[in-house]
């Protein structure tokens, strides 16, 4: 009987990594992170990194996803590309995929309900992380991630209270459940002074910033844009550490570099 | 999603286009505009461009073989024509003859029969959008299944949604709510919805939303006339209508962004009739001088030896 094949060595970590503190598997040595895009820099791809992470074999994570930007198939054609079958994870109770891409807060009557609409969604991620953590994960760390906060802003008709209400119902769990959170957020839509109020709030509350955004020459075949990690000492609290690399995201990942090393 | 002019229509040359392939592709379109009376935009929807002289030269051409496979497949349609799907909706059993086409005649409107089909309705002082939200999942919900199942294609335009035509002035959130509406429902249909938008009627930051909303996102702008500076930039800019931008292409399934290697074209009327997009050429720049000169004129040859003329 041929002896099974070893197992493929862990790979290094890669500079998003490195700069987010993340070895070789392990959990996230903070709790909240948001990723922020813009219009000509979508932010997705990290998202499909972190989760890709959680799930895979070095790694001992779930995820509960929140989709509300694109259905499950979409991300699930994404991740097979990089080599993750969402499919099976969820068939295995690694992952919890919640579509929400028809999310509306609708009481009986059909008028706009946020209060029950919110914490119905609030439930709904307490019962994944319930249900995760009843199998076989006892030992694992759940990440929760929101595929993105502007589609909840919509949801909840433009309610800023309710939106961080939310927000700040999520963060208690990553003490309480021993989770973390990762949020896509759009920062040009925040940047506006109508908007100060968010973007100051989710300052507040986060560990770290991720931030991708174009090159100042615009987007190259090689170059698609550059990323910014932003540690803070506490959750808004003074900048730490700055980490800034470039990016080129590709079918089955993403590369990062440094500006030059390249060629 | 489309971001208007203000200073031009050209957003209605791409509608109208859009509008047109649907026709003649035999997919069911549903048209919504602030118009009080939105048929009468469609009495300027082109038609699709006749078969020239020299085409049908090269198809008499054609082999034997070639011709009568052709011949069977007119039969089978025949066949397909009568005997079908008897659910098909009137777009598929009206006895028009089918064509493919993307190049239109923008002189020559499309006719009258093809065109009744096309479902319209004014968004002009509507109430609520939950309206316009009702016709569009009505819409798809009609749409005819293939014999496999699967829905046919359909398309959705949208004129100039947020237009003080519309009456939307206080719902902003109602329209970004209307527009993730919509993205959600084609997500799992077969339907592309193309909105044209005028972006001076919008906050920054409901701009930016509705930026991201969208798939893939254009802009169209007007060029000014009998501009010298740009006569000289651009190699035939006197023919130029206007330019069009694209933003952000679609990559659903995807994470990799799509790289063009040109972003902005030219909108050019090709032989006055069809609307094309042609990529911006600068001018060449005269290197002694620094100016540049619109038109390509003939290269001089090297000073010594014998001259080159091209």
């Amino acid at each position: 009987m041929n002896p099974s094949p070893p197992p493929p060595p862990p790979r290094d970590p890669d500079l998003l990594e490195e700069a987010l503190g993340l070895g070789r598997g392990g959990s996230p040595p903070w709790r909240l992170a948001f990723v922020e895009d813009c219009v000509e820099t979508s932010g997705a791809f990290v998202l499909h990194h972190f989760l890709k992470r959680a799930l895979s074999t070095e790694g001992d994570g779930t995820v509960v996803f929140l989709g509300l930007a694109q259905p499950f198939s979409h991300y699930d054609r994404v991740l097979r590309k990089m080599g993750c079958n969402l499919s099976v994870q969820r068939n295995k109770n690694k992952l919890h995929f919640i579509d929400l891409l028809n999310l509306e807060f609708l009481d009986e009557k059909g008028e706009n309900d946020r209060e029950i609409g919110f914490m119905d969604l609030y439930n709904r991620i307490l019962r994944s992380i319930e249900a995760i953590r009843s199998k076989d994960n006892n030992g694992g760390w759940t990440t929760i991630i929101i595929d993105d906060l502007s589609h909840l802003e919509i949801a909840a008709h433009g309610s800023v209270k309710h939106v961080l209400d939310f927000l700040q119902y999520c963060r208690s769990l990553t003490s309480e459940m021993d989770c973390f959170l990762v949020i896509l957020n759009h920062e040009d839509i925040h940047s506006s002074d109508e908007a100060l109020q968010m973007l100051s709030h989710l300052d507040y509350i986060s560990d770290i910033l991720i931030k991708a955004e174009t090159l100042s020459t615009g987007i190259a075949a090689d170059v698609h844009g550059q990323m910014t990690v932003v540690i803070k000492d506490a959750p808004g609290g003074l900048i730490k550490k700055l980490h800034s690399f470039q990016f080129k995201v590709k079918e089955n990942g993403v590369e990062f570099f440094y500006p030059g090393s390249r060629f | 999603m489309v971001m208007e002019d203000a200073d031009a229509p050209h957003h209605l040359l791409l509608l109208r286009n859009f509008m047109s392939q649907g026709v003649v592709h035999r997919q069911p379109v549903l048209f919504a505009s602030p118009l009080k009376d939105p048929r009468a935009f469609l009495g300027t929807l082109p038609s699709p461009v006749s078969l020239s002289k020299e085409h049908r030269q090269r198809d008499t051409l054609v082999d034997h073989n070639q011709q009568d496979q052709e011949k069977g497949l007119r039969i089978a349609w025949q066949y397909k024509k009568y005997f079908g799907d008897q659910q098909s909706s009137q777009i598929h059993n009206r006895d028009v003859k089918q064509e493919f086409s993307n190049d239109f005649d923008l002189r020559k409107a499309l006719e009258r029969q093809h065109v009744q089909y096309i479902e319209s309705m004014s968004i002009q002082d509507i109430p609520r959008l939950t309206i316009l939200r009702d016709r569009c999942s009505n819409f798809l919900s009609g749409l005819p299944r293939s014999d496999g199942g699967n829905l046919s294609a359909g398309r959705i335009a949208i004129q100039s949604l947020c237009a003080p035509q519309c009456g939307y002035a206080e719902m902003d959130w109602d329209l970004v709510a209307f527009i993730r509406f919509l993205r959600s429902i084609i997500r799992s249909s077969n339907v592309v919805a193309v909105v044209t938008f005028p972006t001076s009627f919008l906050s920054p930051a409901f701009l930016k939303r509705w930026q991201h909303l969208a798939d893939t996102l254009l802009s169209v702008r007007a060029i000014p006339d009998e501009d010298k500076d740009m006569a000289k930039l651009l190699t035939g800019y006197q023919d130029m209508l206007g330019l069009l931008h694209v933003h952000k292409v679609a990559h659903n399934n995807s994470q990799v962004p799509t790289v063009l290697e040109a972003s902005t074209f030219s909108l050019k009327l090709q032989k006055r009739r069809s609307l094309v997009l042609e990529r911006l050429n600068q001018a060449p720049v005269e290197a002694s001088s620094g100016t540049s000169y619109s038109t390509s004129g003939t290269c001089s040859g090297p000073s010594k030896g014998s001259s080159l003329d091209f």
